[in-house]
């Protein structure tokens, strides 16, 4: 009889492929895990904590470094439910230049996830090409805001900054242009043989799985719920727009991998109408006060962001820092179904659960 | 010449000019590495739509890789606490040494052979199959798990690949009859290149080949996106840069024994083409080859352990097996060799 023993593996947190400082300590029998302990917190910041000592405006900086790869929609929740509690009216404006920006925003982030999910597989072409396509939708938020990641564009009551002159027709000739690449990339990966066999079937889970893990955005969609907050509790000007939720069935990591494609195309639609219907001239800010103060009281508002669901709850006594604040951070909920995906798989199949799930380790952190 | 240097009675000036020519081989090859790794980098950055080096050495960045080998020389030498020392220091070296040997058979054209041995194929299968040796023993001698898993599965792949790419072989050998890699050209003078009789075994040779090479998408051993860098995570300065070069010097073997087998080696491709030299023909040829693994390189993802094993055994193996009994049938039924 061989005497075999189970290995004890600690991946990351300086792992080339956990995106991040995400720690996981595996246990192995060869090369099929039984055991996975994900340790979480290298890159935490305490912003809820940090938030109690700010004033509303000093906190949206913080809220851009939370999911750094989608920063507009961090801002917007954050104003949101600041806006809620004040019940402020956005100027037309300023609603449709929020609009634009996070829906440009979330299909940059779902490029950057296209990329680097096949990259974990060992192809590294898509990723220079995602991150083309990237670098234009950045440079269209930089001229938007001034900065290409960490944008601290959005103000309670509307935004910092106009579009600049120009700045609707270059977004306008960009819908079409990412379509066409859209099948490019279609063409390049979704029917290489190596990648169906290496993500149809890997990483499933059920509807009840799914709900009962408190799942959402894409890694819910996945299993044939139809949920997405844009439509379900429509906020913003989302109401205005024609879109369609992505879902599929199977519940498996080419699932999300088809959902977030598709989903770009939805974002490229509502990017597409935002710009037609883009109001010629009026204010970028509603009459707010220079000290923002939200009145006593609480809320919570929740908005569909790029890796699922961004909820800000706020607990104030009427003075101008939050008593409380609070982030719901969709990557830190949707990360806790990995242990049970991961008992019982190949090693191998690590990469490509993780790697569907979509973290952003700076908001699973918080 | 050298087969009259072999058959003299040994003496120092006999040791002598082996051991020149010998140096000089290993320049050149040394000198392909350095532009396989460039050309590498740069048709990669075409593909990808980057520029790819373009500083050092003028707009083609010729010095890049210099540099970068410079660099890896003068780096310090990092020896792991818990390694196991003799074997962390012996198994790049028994990595890399096979790799330059097997060239030894190689007929880059009908004069231009170090050895021509009658068993060349045989002996480039022998000599490389020792490699896999050096690759477990710095696995093992790491004391690091990434490592491990990484040695083990590049074990396991050699083994499996090495099966299909001997039997895909075997239908050459049956064609010609004869192991001399020399021989296996000059026949292709008369009957035409062998990818034309073989094409089946061709795929199956060229594929086991990528395999063999651990390259894209057979590159699990070094799975960085898994294993962090496989069996060499521990490695680094020159002792990584030992591996790397293995590999690269086995991507010029690998590159010039299926030009030799499949794409008529020297020979023109067609007689008009005769004055052109025949070491020019096989440079072309074998650019074609390397041009390709590094296509793969661009466009494939890695293929996950089991089905890498899969793959080998339940397609490849009974495609060649089948391959090797049409061969025999097509030669008694038509009898052209």
């Amino acid at each position: 009889m061989v005497r075999t023993e189970e290995i004890l593996l600690n991946v990351g947190p300086q792992h080339p492929s956990t995106h991040g400082v995400f720690r996981l300590v595996l246990t192995l029998d060869g090369e099929v895990i039984t055991d996975a302990k994900p340790v979480i917190g290298y890159l935490h910041r305490g912003t809820e904590k940090i938030a109690e000592n700010l004033q509303y405006t000093q906190i949206i900086p913080y809220t851009d470094r939370m999911d750094y790869v989608s920063a507009m929609t961090n801002n917007y929740v954050l104003v949101h439910a600041v806006e809620t509690m004040m019940g402020t009216e956005i100027p037309e404006r300023a609603e449709y230049l929020r609009v634009l920006a996070m829906e440009l925003n979330r299909v940059a982030s779902h490029l950057l996830w296209w990329g680097t999910f096949i990259l974990d597989f060992g192809a590294t072409s898509p990723l220079l090409y995602a991150f083309r396509e990237r670098e234009m939708i950045l440079n269209l938020l930089n001229e938007l805001s001034g900065a290409r990641l960490t944008f601290n564009y959005m103000r309670v009551g509307g935004v910092k900054w106009d579009a600049p002159e120009g700045w609707i027709e270059k977004v306008q000739e960009f819908v079409p242009y990412m379509r066409k690449q859209l099948k490019g990339y279609h063409d390049l990966v979704s029917g290489n043989e190596i990648f169906l066999n290496r993500t149809k079937g890997i990483g499933t889970y059920t509807k009840e799985d799914a709900l009962n893990y408190s799942l959402s955005g894409v890694n819910l969609r996945s299993t044939g719920v139809k949920w997405d907050l844009r439509k379900d509790e429509s906020y913003s000007i989302y109401d205005r727009f024609d879109f369609d939720v992505v879902t599929r069935d199977a519940g498996d990591a080419f699932a999300r991998y088809e959902c977030r494609l598709e989903e770009i195309l939805e974002s490229l639609k509502i990017i597409e109408q935002a710009c037609e219907q883009f109001p010629q001239d009026g204010p970028i800010m509603a009459k707010v006060p220079k000290i923002i103060k939200a009145p006593k009281g609480e809320a919570f508002v929740r908005i569909e962001g790029s890796r699922g669901e961004i909820g800000c709850y706020i607990a104030s006594d009427g003075k101008k820092e939050p008593y409380r604040l609070k982030f719901r951070r969709p990557s830190f909920y949707n990360l806790q179904i990995l242990p049970k995906l991961l008992k019982g798989e190949n090693i191998s199949n690590l990469i490509s659960i993780l790697g569907a799930i979509d973290i952003v380790l700076g908001e699973v952190d918080g | 010449m050298i087969e009259d240097l072999l058959h003299s009675s040994p003496g120092i000036l006999n040791f002598g000019i082996f051991f020149v020519l010998a140096l000089l081989f290993l320049f050149v090859i040394l000198g392909f590495v350095t532009y396989a790794i460039l050309a590498e980098r740069k048709v990669l950055g075409f593909m990808q739509g980057r520029i790819g080096p373009n500083h050092l050495g003028g707009r083609w960045g010729l010095l890049q890789t210099v540099a970068d080998v410079l660099k890896l020389l003068v780096k310090e030498d990092l020896i792991p606490k818990a390694a196991d020392r003799p074997l962390f220091i012996l198994a790049p070296v028994i990595a890399f040494a096979p790799s330059f040997i097997v060239i030894a058979t190689i007929p880059f054209t009908d004069k231009l052979q170090f050895a021509d041995l009658n068993v060349g194929l045989l002996y480039y299968i022998a000599i490389s199959g020792i490699s896999i040796i050096g690759t477990l023993m710095a696995a093992w001698a790491s004391n690091n798990k990434y490592s491990l898993i990484g040695g083990m599965r590049a074990a396991a792949q050699m083994v499996s690949y090495e099966i299909p790419l001997v039997m895909s072989g075997l239908g050459i050998v049956l064609l010609t009859g004869s192991l001399n890699l020399n021989e296996i050209v000059a026949q292709q003078q008369e009957a035409g290149w062998f990818i034309l009789w073989q094409p089946i075994a061709f795929v199956v040779f060229f594929i086991s080949a990528t395999a063999e090479l651990y390259r894209v998408p057979f590159d699990l051993a070094e799975a960085e996106n898994e294993l962090v860098a496989g069996f060499h995570t521990e490695y680094s300065g020159f002792r990584w840069a030992m591996f790397m070069l293995s590999e690269y010097v086995y991507m010029f073997a690998m590159a010039s024994l299926i030009s030799v087998l499949f794409l008529g080696g020297w020979l023109p491709p067609f007689e008009f083409l005769g004055f052109i030299p025949g070491a020019v023909w096989f440079a072309l040829k074998f650019s074609l080859v390397v041009y390709i693994l590094i296509w793969f390189r661009a466009t494939f993802p890695r293929l996950r352990a089991d089905q890498l094993m899969e793959f080998a055994w339940k397609v490849l193996l009974p495609v060649a097996l089948a391959n090797i009994f049409l061969t025999a049938l097509l030669k008694e039924l038509l009898s052209i060799f």
